[in-house]
């Protein structure tokens, strides 16, 4: 829950408008400036008219070099940040050879699978030399090999579900699967803060969609129970099916979904459920089985579990896992699986050799000291934040936390001089979150140790105490627990 | 006699009553100096009775909303369709299942096999120089890139990458993808919003048409490669309507068809574009080093300058051997997707080593051009047999 301060709220606003309004006199002189200039584009018309992109041009432009920064090694724990620089004002970026050496606190690499690992970079290796890097050919024809069906069998066990069918792509996973669920005569509820894909997956199923507020099983309830007493819009004939999607962990707020509920009402009313884990699977649980596990639910009372690689296990692709007959279904008639590339055989080793290790099936104990690395990481970076005074958002054991930024001002400070100190941190601000919630967004990792936590909280810190995001200051004592902790080291 | 007489009398006298009345003088009453005739309260009494009935609410029959228990009811009887339909018997696919690479040779259930399935125009699988390019990559970046592009997904293959392919195509920038068909499916809802025109083949592929779908234009769909049909579609949509100056207008081809084969007369296009004023948007996943005398693809074919096509889109996973997919034009339109393609802003980047792999197959085909006039003998030995 966000608690925004009244007098924060108000400065928001007011930078906001200003920043609209020095947008809107700058376009004012640019159309007097630009009445000599021909126009070269010729009778077609402009790709964007008035102000479809004033917020690109005015405001996205000025803090560009926050976003979309270049990176020279692989995203560990520590890499290498490639400088840029400007010469028109943050127009154009140019790329220098230089890099700095930055801690990573911005990519997913919750289990620490990103750069080389000892068991699954050998085999990688060995998989591309035998199978080379893509297929060439959609799955149905062939781009099937005994990688790919072995890692079907390995997720469904993984997961839980008796069957599964794999991707190359998470996003296209959600927007190709939606559709051939359900169609037109059908409704989907979804979370009010549910990802882009099944926002798209919805759009183009042709089904009508209705949104529940974040994370409440009683308004659910009641939208529900409203939606199948008054049936379908205008014929009022009755719904042919009812899916209601959520997601394991919402990136953007760090939340776990309150699934226990969720499933007792969905299960109350006869409506199908659909649970997106692309950031909870493998990085929460005892042994990193996702929200399931955590929030004790059986995968049997989920009808389709869905989720991507790219997080926990470093690799790109998605997956869904569900009943045998549905994950049949989908075989014969998702456009994903029959028009589209297979997913590339090195990936798909590369999650095989992730998950066994998970498991504990290469013989080690590797997995599970990752797991409760990642716990353990979370649980103190997200107190020690809270005890130095900064609002985090999130619940306990989820290796995602949001610190509230809230004024535009405070994003490109806060990103430019954490960067400046070695600390690499992700900015977002809107369209990505509502107008007035800006917020700088960790997710910790398995291969971060204690030390490098450390470091990253004190620049955080220093730089909070710079910008001013240290909303709830608390008492003095508490604040002497980090120095203790260094005295401990 | 003496009956009628009085009878007579008194008629006349009512008579003369009733015309002295109507020849009364009109002044019956004096109000505030206004003199108020007779006739005045008789229509005011009218007009009260008038507005009176108007200002009376229509009947309408009361609304009663459904009761708690009635909602209960409902939603215990409502029965829902089971999540798939029942699978019918002959409908069962039999995937191969390969146990090496998809070369022009494989093995599937321990029997060696010729390839005619894989899209492997090049015959890139299994090339020596590419897959040490990979393995140097993978071993240098891992294998996934763990994040978008703008939180520290872009590594500097990816933008050696676009910069490759920019410069091997002749255009302005390129920007990637991560993964064939949602190039396509990303690229049109970018640029095309609801109110504009979009004019397509009939027969594109899914992805294309997924995308048609997700961008809410008006879509007309003209005959499968069909010139003449192209220019009467055209011509209906622009003639006298003037609004059209302001509504952004595309046409969409493929330049290999992927559901027939056959090639879009790519000069035709253009000179119909030019005409009418369209932009085209140009998806050449089958003829991107294919077509052409170095590979350049469908504009080097037909010796059409590159600049003339507005977007040209490609998926790497058939002749660059690799996957992912790449959009390549002006640098407006290029930048343009990097903050409005929901394919790349919330979608993981490529892996790096599908990147290098990218690379080196384009240095491959830039070095050794005698590849297409081995696959160009291949077909003609095909169609001829």
């Amino acid at each position: 829950m966000v608690r925004l301060p009244y007098v924060t709220a108000l400065t928001t606003l007011f930078s906001y408008g200003l920043l609209f309004a020095f947008g809107q006199l700058r376009d004012f002189f640019r159309r007097i400036l630009d009445v000599g200039k021909s126009n070269n584009l010729k009778g077609y018309a402009p790709i964007c008219l008035g102000l479809e992109d004033f917020y690109t041009r005015r405001l996205y432009l000025r803090i560009q070099d926050c976003f979309g920064r270049p990176i020279a090694s692989a995203p560990d724990a520590w890499f290498d940040v490639v400088e840029r620089y400007s010469n028109d004002s943050n127009k154009t970026l140019h790329c220098t050879t230089k890099t700095s050496k930055c801690l990573n606190l911005g990519s997913y690499n919750y289990l620490g699978f990103a750069a080389a690992d000892e068991y699954c970079t050998p085999h990688v290796i060995q998989s591309l030399k035998k199978y080379s890097a893509s297929t060439c050919s959609v799955r149905v024809d062939g781009g099937n090999t005994k990688l790919h069906m072995e890692l079907e069998e390995l997720v469904a066990r993984f997961v839980g579900k008796p069957a599964a069918i794999i991707f190359g792509m998470g996003y296209v996973t959600n927007s190709a699967i939606i559709p051939t669920l359900v169609g037109k005569g059908g409704l989907i509820i979804s979370d009010s803060l549910n990802h882009n894909s099944i926002v798209n997956g919805a759009r183009g199923s042709g089904a009508s969609v209705q949104v529940f507020q974040h994370n409440n099983p009683a308004q659910l309830e009641d939208v529900l129970r409203e939606q199948i007493a008054a049936g379908q819009h205008r014929t009022h004939r009755p719904w042919k099916k009812i899916i209601v999607i959520v997601e394991g962990i919402y990136s953007m707020e760090g939340e776990l979904c309150k699934l226990p509920e969720i499933i007792a009402v969905c299960k109350k009313y006869k409506a199908y459920t659909y649970l997106d884990e692309a950031h909870s699977i493998g990085a929460v649980g005892k042994t990193g089985r996702g929200v399931c596990e955590l929030l004790g639910v059986d995968p049997a009372n989920i009808d389709i579990m869905m989720g991507t690689f790219t997080k926990s296990f470093g690799s790109c692709g998605g997956y869904i896992a569900a009943s045998k007959e549905i994950i049949r279904h989908l075989k014969l008639t998702c456009p994903a699986h029959i028009y589209a590339t297979s997913m590339s055989p090195p990936a798909v080793q590369q999650v095989i050799s992730a998950i066994k290790v998970v498991l504990g099936e290469d013989g080690s104990n590797r997995g599970a000291k990752k797991l409760s690395q990642i716990r353990e990481n979370s649980n103190f970076f997200r107190s020690e934040l809270q005890k130095m005074g900064f609002e985090v958002l999130g619940d306990n054991d989820s290796p995602v936390m949001p610190i509230m930024l809230y004024n535009p001002a405070k994003i490109p400070a806060f990103s430019r001089e954490c960067l400046r100190q070695h600390v690499a941190v992700v900015t977002v601000a809107f369209p990505a979150t509502p107008l007035l919630l800006a917020r700088a967004r960790i997710c910790i990792s398995a291969s971060h140790s204690r030390e490098d936590l450390i470091k990253g909280l004190e620049v955080i810190s220093k730089v909070g105490d710079l910008v001013g995001i240290k909303y709830f200051p608390v008492e003095h004592e508490k604040t002497t627990s980090l120095e203790k902790l260094k005295k401990l080291q | 006699m003496e009956v009628i007489l009085p009878i007579a009398n008194a008629t006349a006298a009512a008579i003369a009553r009733v015309s002295a009345a109507f020849n009364a003088p009109h002044a019956r009453a004096v109000v505030f100096g206004i003199h108020i005739d007779g006739h005045l309260v008789v229509e005011g009494l009218l007009i009260a009775a008038i507005l009176f009935q108007l200002s009376r609410k229509s009947y309408k029959p009361p609304k009663k909303p459904l009761t708690e228990k009635e909602i209960d009811e409902l939603c215990d009887e409502w029965k829902p369709e089971p999540l798939c339909p029942p699978i019918k018997e002959g409908a069962r696919i039999d995937t191969p299942t390969l146990e090496c690479a998809a070369g022009p040779h494989t093995t599937i259930d321990g029997k060696e096999v010729v390839n005619f399935a894989s899209a492997n125009y090049l015959g890139l699988i299994g090339n020596e120089k590419i897959i040490d390019s990979c393995v140097g990559s993978v071993e240098k970046y891992g294998v996934g890139s763990c994040g978008p592009r703008g939180f520290y997904g872009t590594i500097d293959v990816h933008l050696d990458c676009e910069a490759k392919i920019a410069k091997f195509l002749g255009t302005q920038d390129s920007i990637l993808y991560s993964y064939g068909i949602s190039t396509i499916f990303s690229v049109i809802p970018a640029f095309c919003k609801k109110g504009d025109i979009i004019v397509a083949d009939e027969g594109v592929h899914w992805a294309v048409q997924n995308g048609l779908q997700l961008s809410r234009s008006t879509v007309v769909y003209f005959k499968h490669n069909d010139m003449a049909s192209l220019a009467s579609t055209l011509e209906k949509l622009t003639h006298g309507n003037k609004r059209t100056e302001k509504i952004r207008r595309y046409i969409v081809v493929e330049a290999i068809y992927q559901n027939s084969g056959q090639v879009a007369p790519l000069d035709e296009i253009i000179r119909l574009k030019e005409k009418y004023r369209f932009r085209v948007i140009l998806e050449e996943s089958h003829s991107f080093g294919v077509l052409g005398k170095s590979g350049r693809g469908l504009a080097e074919h037909y010796g059409v300058p590159i600049e003339k096509i507005d977007i040209v889109t490609a998926g790497m996973g058939n002749a660059l051997a690799t996957d992912g997919g790449f959009c390549t034009g002006s640098v407006r339109v290029v930048d343009h997707q990097r903050l409005s393609s929901s394919g790349y802003v919330f979608s993981a980047s490529l892996p790096p080593y599908l990147a290098t792999a990218a690379i080196s197959a384009v240095n491959h085909l830039e070095e050794n051009p005698a590849v297409l006039s081995n696959l160009r003998s291949n077909i003609a030995l095909l169609h001829k047999g």
